[in-house]
């Protein structure tokens, strides 16, 4: 097949025509944002050049990622990254051969001293795997040989607006796609009644940022792609909810009239967007129904409960969302983001990240455990991480006990489970201070690329051209981190 | 006997070979490609162009490693520049790229049909390849001469002569008989005019944003003259309405917002600016001076408060106030943010592909981009050093340099900004007081300078006088002198899209080599050269476009037409799309009577679901952006630009319409269809409580209630229901009636909608009619201009 070369801005649009010319698809299947493209994921496993929308270029690992994004950057210090030097040598200050040029920010740039500080929490070692994981994480410390930990994580960014887009988008500057919209874009939906890419919110009592829209968006890629925040309480998609008063059977009395109305302008104008239309009705009111029944949770049993914790009947928690992913996730949704925010201690961290632990460590954990107790770990790509990690040495006034730690770009841990990554490993290593990585980094170009790639997705082919140019989630940049996959 | 076993497996492993070679030669030749090539049949041009056929093809495939960026070139060879496409090969002696009229000879053609994939270009790895169509287009290319041209949208544009077309008795204007050429080279006739009814509904959606009124439409109906359309157009564009129309528009370019962005997001004071466009443009300022004012109206001599004022535009980049911030590194953010505004929004191109390199496409190097940047380079700004929560108890606050517009401007020279009696209001501006050397940054790191700049323009494009002044006076003049290519091109060019849905040039945002060639090269040379000479008059352009035979056709696809033209790139009928979500919720409002007409002033909050701000907000108490408390009364009802535009969470009505974040400069909105769309229509209480207003107002207004049905449609629609139409929709009212005289508690519920006072009315028709004014909201046509 030749490449498509036709000048036209954006491949979406003729992709859309091709569909319909080449596979029939019926007008009724056109569906709402990532919604449109029905499961082709059992498509041609031969790679396409160019942009093989609902195709994968090679067989899959993954079918689905869920993401559990820690906004605010937890400490990796506190949490898998274990440093008892910085126990013998606390309060020294940091060497300048170590720090060697690092930028600051401003909010520690003043300070004279760079006293190290070692962790408040304790550390053991766990499972075969042997992983050190900190006392503020005992349930995630029980299923470390199913999961692994990268500790070489690293980024250009040191504040949390950039650090986070980044993360999200392969950019620390606004206007790019969010990666579940690349994968939206690249792969489709597998499912008719629900959003390819949706996106859940809790946030922790510790000390947030902010969120932001753009997050989700689905930049220059068609709007179709971008996340659906999906809201705890009565109006779970927004405008889902039909007013007091109306019945379900009223709505279908009036959409039908809406419709008839609509057929008869569409024989008069010839205009087909009229029949796009009427469909994207009709999914609406199909979303009204599939919506809430995937959002509720109180079907699960009590073992279901007991696992991912008391807070999973609390809609709105971090728990709650845990367990709304693996409901999505049964339900074809192929991106699920989920932010926790709260984790930016630049102050109080032995008190507030132990908070922040215990609001995210039981249903981190289950979600790992419930998804393989299915069957669909081992195609469901699950990570946890934030957008960078925090400074070894103590921001504000030195106390072991009532510290915070400023932003640090160069090392920080995730870890990441399921989908084709090998379990009850340790990635990368940092130096004996945990400032400097020493051995195997990944950079946030080589983690977009080595989701990619699980997902069946080579990320220097999936390509969006826009004004002129070639874009890719990985940019100009990228590894597959063969290391780690099974 | 062994000998002739020896020559028989001789043979043998001959015949093997043979036949292995053959079968080699049959897949080289194609033998066993089952696809057939698509694009041997496609016929070539009688004389191959080389900016409209041949640069496309180069620029795509080839510029990467062969083009403008020094640093990514390889094998010295350059084909963007005639010169160096014809040289010598530094790395092959006595070898040449191209050599006119000889492809044989010419070793760029050679490589791109070489069946050696070491030799091949573009190389395999790079997942390019070109196709067969584009392969013959090259060989004739070279076998006509290898004629090199200047980029199109580089050369000023000129007025060819009005063409000739066999069809006489069509064209109303000159923008027809251009029309009307290529309608004729491509098969292709117009399609008949549309009635007057939908021209006025049409030409008052793009004058105003708004629908026409009953009584606008019965007086141009009934007048006797032949100049019905003229007068419309006229008293469209004599409406306050259409400086907020064409203003909407600005604030995309403008990325206009009422706060701050990036992590805290608190509210900022610009609204102000924002009064200032909807004064210019219904004053019809000319483009160049619009332009002028808010690049550099702080450095005209004796500046008035309103130049000065203008300037915010380059003010309304996002601000960090982010705890911890390098300032340095983002007062970089936002000069590269001005900068690569004045190319997207004023001169349609993408300057910031060259802010880490040289343009990989454009002839614009990284040096050119920093010779603008430095332009912008010079302002007092601080940063806000505050974060949100030390501001949470401001009111709001701006950065450094402001304005401070009291009780005393906006009694005298400011008296088009809606302030409040006695609170002043403090609006971000530029000036020039604090000057910075420019370096060119290394990848664009605001922390590597390298080679030291100062302020000039790309030559490529215009050279930038001695006579100038080298600061932003000097690039407003030299952005608005008429041999400069661009600027009238992009802004003719999007104007045309705004009113047909796509520009002549698709990536409004693009004249460079990489964006789209224009469909009708000649009409927008013509308009853009037409647009100067009449002063850069902005109405004068929209009525010249309204007044064409091309703008007045019906938007009716026929299946030939739809066949022959499917994109209507042609243009062989009217375009018909969907409103922006802005122009839908003004057209709600206005149709049920509920639309406050009040002009300017600080942003208003709406109806917005609630618990948006707060699920996403960084928690605490952070200013007065961290809850969304809606307004009341009156401020429910203004029209969708004044609605408060928070950048990490912009309004949703209009987001799920394809509005963008408003975090960068964009000019060109996507205009998908999708079920957030259908929910939106259906259940924001902003559309249920317009459905209910709507079915008050006529019930008190018609006594006759049998006409109840078709009012509401009237209203709504602005024309009369056909007899079809008109069945449907009062048997709809007759079962809803039927069934709500039998439950009046659900009837009263559905009537609850909205804070705007009940009207007394009964509440089982009231509910009927409501449902049916939703029907009639929901259809398609509503929210199209057709």
């Amino acid at each position: 097949m030749e490449e498509d070369k036709t000048n036209s801005e954006n491949p979406l649009k003729v992709n859309r025509r091709h569909f319909f010319s080449q596979l029939s698809v019926g007008i009724g299947s056109l569906a709402l944002g990532s919604l449109l493209i029905p499961d082709l994921f059992k498509g041609s496993p031969k790679p396409l050049a160019g942009q093989p929308l609902g195709i994968p270029h090679f067989a899959p690992k993954a079918k689905r990622v869920i993401y559990l994004f820690q906004s605010g950057a937890p400490s990796q210090l506190e949490s898998f990254d274990y440093k008892p030097t910085l126990t013998k040598r606390m309060g020294e200050d940091l060497p300048e051969s170590i720090r060697n040029g690092q930028r600051l920010t401003g909010m520690t740039a003043g300070q004279d001293k760079f006293p190290l500080m070692p962790s408040a929490a304790k550390f053991s070692q766990y499972g075969k795997s042997g992983a050190w994981v900190s006392e503020f994480f005992p349930h995630i410390a029980k299923i470390s040989d199913e999961i692994c930990i990268v500790k070489s994580m690293h980024t250009e960014a040191i504040n949390h607006d950039p650090a986070i887009t980044f993360f999200q988008t392969g950019s620390q500057q606004s206007g790019r796609p969010s990666m579940g919209s690349w994968m939206s874009y690249g792969l489709g939906s597998e499912n008719q009644n629900l959003p390819s890419f949706v996106v859940l919110t809790s946030r922790g009592k510790g000390n947030s940022q902010g969120l932001y829209s753009k997050l989700w968006s689905s930049g220059f890629l068609d709007s179709k792609h971008q996340g659906v925040l999906l809201r705890s309480g009565k109006d779970p998609v927004l405008y889902l909810n039909d007013p007091d008063g109306l019945s379900r059977s009223d709505k279908r009395h009036l959409l039908d009239h809406v419709s008839s109305l609509n057929k008869i302008h569409h024989v008069e104008t010839g205009d087909d967007e009229i029949e796009s239309r009427i469909a994207q009705y009709e999914m609406a009111y199909r979303m009204q129904m599939s919506v809430p029944d995937v959002m509720d949770i109180k079907k699960e049993p009590e073992s279901i409960i007991k696992l991912y914790g008391e807070d999973s009947q609390v809609p709105g928690t971090y728990a709650a969302n845990c367990l709304q992913a693996r409901r999505l996730a049964e339900n074809g949704v192929r991106f699920i983001q989920l932010y926790h925010q709260g984790w930016d201690q630049h102050g109080n961290l032995p008190n507030e990240m132990a908070g922040q632990a215990k609001d995210v460590d039981q249903a981190s954990a289950a979600l790992i455990l419930d998804l393989k107790q299915r069957g669909m770990l081992e195609d469901t790509l699950v990570i946890w991480g934030g957008e960078f990690g925090r400074t070894n040495y103590c921001q504000g006034n030195f106390d072991p006990k009532n510290y915070g730690r400023d932003h640090h770009p160069r090392a920080f841990s995730i870890w990441m489970a399921g989908g084709g990554i090998k379990p009850g490993i340790t990635y990368g290593e940092t130096d004996e201070f945990g400032y400097n990585i020493v051995k195997n980094p990944v950079h946030i170009n080589d983690f977009h690329a080595t989701i990619m790639n699980n997902l069946g997705l080579d990320h220097e082919q999936l390509i969006y051209k826009y004004q002129g140019r070639r874009f890719r989630l990985t940019d100009v940049a990228g590894n597959v981190v063969n290391d780690i996959l099974t | 006997m062994k000998h002739s076993f020896l020559m028989r497996q001789k043979i043998g492993i001959v015949l093997i070979l043979l036949g292995l070679v053959a079968l080699l030669f049959a897949f080289k030749s194609g033998f066993f490609k089952s696809t057939k090539d698509s694009y041997a049949d496609q016929r070539l041009p009688e004389v191959v162009d080389y900016n409209f056929h041949i640069k496309p093809i180069l620029s795509d495939n080839c510029y990467t490693c062969h083009g403008p960026d020094a640093n990514k070139r390889k094998a010295g060879l350059r084909l963007d520049l005639e010169s160096n496409a014809f040289s010598e090969l530094p790395e092959n002696p006595g070898k040449y790229p191209i050599v006119a009229g000889k492809p044989g000879n010419s070793l760029m053609y050679q490589h791109v049909v070489t069946d050696d994939p070491k030799q091949l270009m573009p190389p395999p790895d790079s997942q390019l390849k070109l196709n067969s169509y584009e392969k013959r287009l090259l060989k004739k290319w070279i076998e006509q001469g290898a004629k090199f041209e200047k980029h199109w949208a580089f050369i000023p544009p000129k007025k060819a002569d009005i063409p000739k077309t066999e069809r006489t008795d069509w064209a109303q204007n000159e923008i027809d008989a251009f029309i009307l050429e290529k309608l004729e080279e491509n098969d292709l006739s117009p399609s008949k005019k549309a009635g007057d009814h939908t021209l006025i509904r049409r030409m008052a959606l793009d004058l105003t944003g708004l629908p026409p009124n009953a009584e606008q439409v019965q007086r141009y109906l009934s007048g006797s003259s032949g100049n019905i359309l003229e007068r419309a157009i006229d008293e469209f564009l004599s409406t306050p309405a259409y400086g907020e129309r064409m203003t909407q528009v600005w604030l995309d370019v403008a990325r206009y917002a009422d706060s701050h962005g990036y992590q805290d997001d608190s509210y900022r004071s610009m609204w102000p600016w924002r009064d200032w466009v909807i004064h210019a443009f219904n004053n019809n300022m000319p483009y160049d001076q619009f332009l002028s004012v808010q690049l550099a109206g702080d450095l005209m001599p004796d500046a008035t408060k309103e130049q000065v004022l203008a300037t915010g535009f380059n003010r309304n980049h996002p601000i960090t106030q982010e705890g911890g911030v390098i300032q340095e590194e983002y007062q970089s953010y936002y000069v590269v943010d001005r900068t690569n505004t004045l190319g997207k929004g004023i001169l349609g191109l993408t300057l910031e592909c060259a802010k880490c390199h040289d343009h990989k496409y454009d002839q614009l190097s990284q040096k050119d981009y920093y010779e603008i940047y430095s332009f912008f380079n010079n302002v007092n700004e601080m940063g806000l050093r505050m974060d949100a929560v030390q501001a949470a108890n401001q009111k709001y606050f701006a950065d450094a340099p402001f304005m401070t517009i009291t009780d005393e401007e906006t009694n005298g020279v400011l008296s088009f900004i809606n302030k409040t009696e006695g609170e002043d209001v403090k609006v971000m501006v530029m000036n020039d007081s604090m000057p910075r050397t420019t370096y060119i940054f290394d990848r664009g790191e605001y922390d590597s300078p390298g080679e030291e700049v100062t302020p000039n323009a790309p030559e490529i494009i215009l050279p930038f006088s001695d006579k100038l002044p080298k600061n932003r006076l000097g690039l407003a003049q030299w952005v608005t002198d008429e041999n400069n290519p661009l600027t009238s091109r992009v802004f003719v060019n999007r104007i045309w899209a705004m009113v047909f849905g796509n520009g002549l040039v698709e990536t409004s945002e693009d004249f460079g080599v990489q964006g789209s060639l224009p469909s009708h090269p000649q009409l927008l040379d013509w308009l853009s050269k037409d647009f100067m000479e009449h002063g850069w008059d902005i109405k004068y352009l929209l009525k010249k476009i309204m007044l064409s035979a091309t703008y007045q056709q019906s938007s009716i696809a026929t299946e030939e037409s739809k066949k022959s033209d499917p994109d209507n790139k042609w243009l062989s009928r009217a375009p018909r799309f969907r409103m922006s979500g802005e122009i839908i919720r003004d057209y709600v409002l206005a149709t049920s009577g509920l639309l406050n007409r009040e002009i300017g002033g600080p942003s208003v909050k709406p109806y917005q679901p609630p618990g948006l701000w707060e699920e996403t907000n960084a928690g605490g108490n952070r200013g007065v952006l961290t809850t969304y408390i809606a307004d009341e009364g009156d401020k429910l009802y203004r029209r969708s630009l004044y609605t408060l535009w928070k950048r990490t969470l912009p309004p949703p009505s209009m987001s799920i319409f394809d509005a963008p974040n408003r975090d960068i400069c964009e000019v060109r909105r996507q205009k998908t269809n999708t079920p957030l769309q259908a929910l939106a229509l259906q259940n924001d209480v902003q559309m249920l409580e317009a459905a209910r207003v709507v079915a008050e107002n006529t019930i008190m207004d018609t006594k006759d209630a049998e006409m109840w049905v078709t009012k509401v449609f009237q209203r709504i629609l602005v024309r009369n229901p056909k007899e079809e139409e008109k069945k449907v929709l009062e048997e709809y009212y007759s079962d809803t009636l039927e069934k709500f005289l039998n439950d009046k508690e659900n009837a009263q519920k559905l009537v609850a909608q909205g804070e705007y006072k009940r009207l007394g009315t009964d509440p089982a028709k009231t509910a009927a009619l409501m449902l049916t004014a939703q029907v009639i909201y929901n259809l398609d046509e509503t929210i199209t201009k057709e």
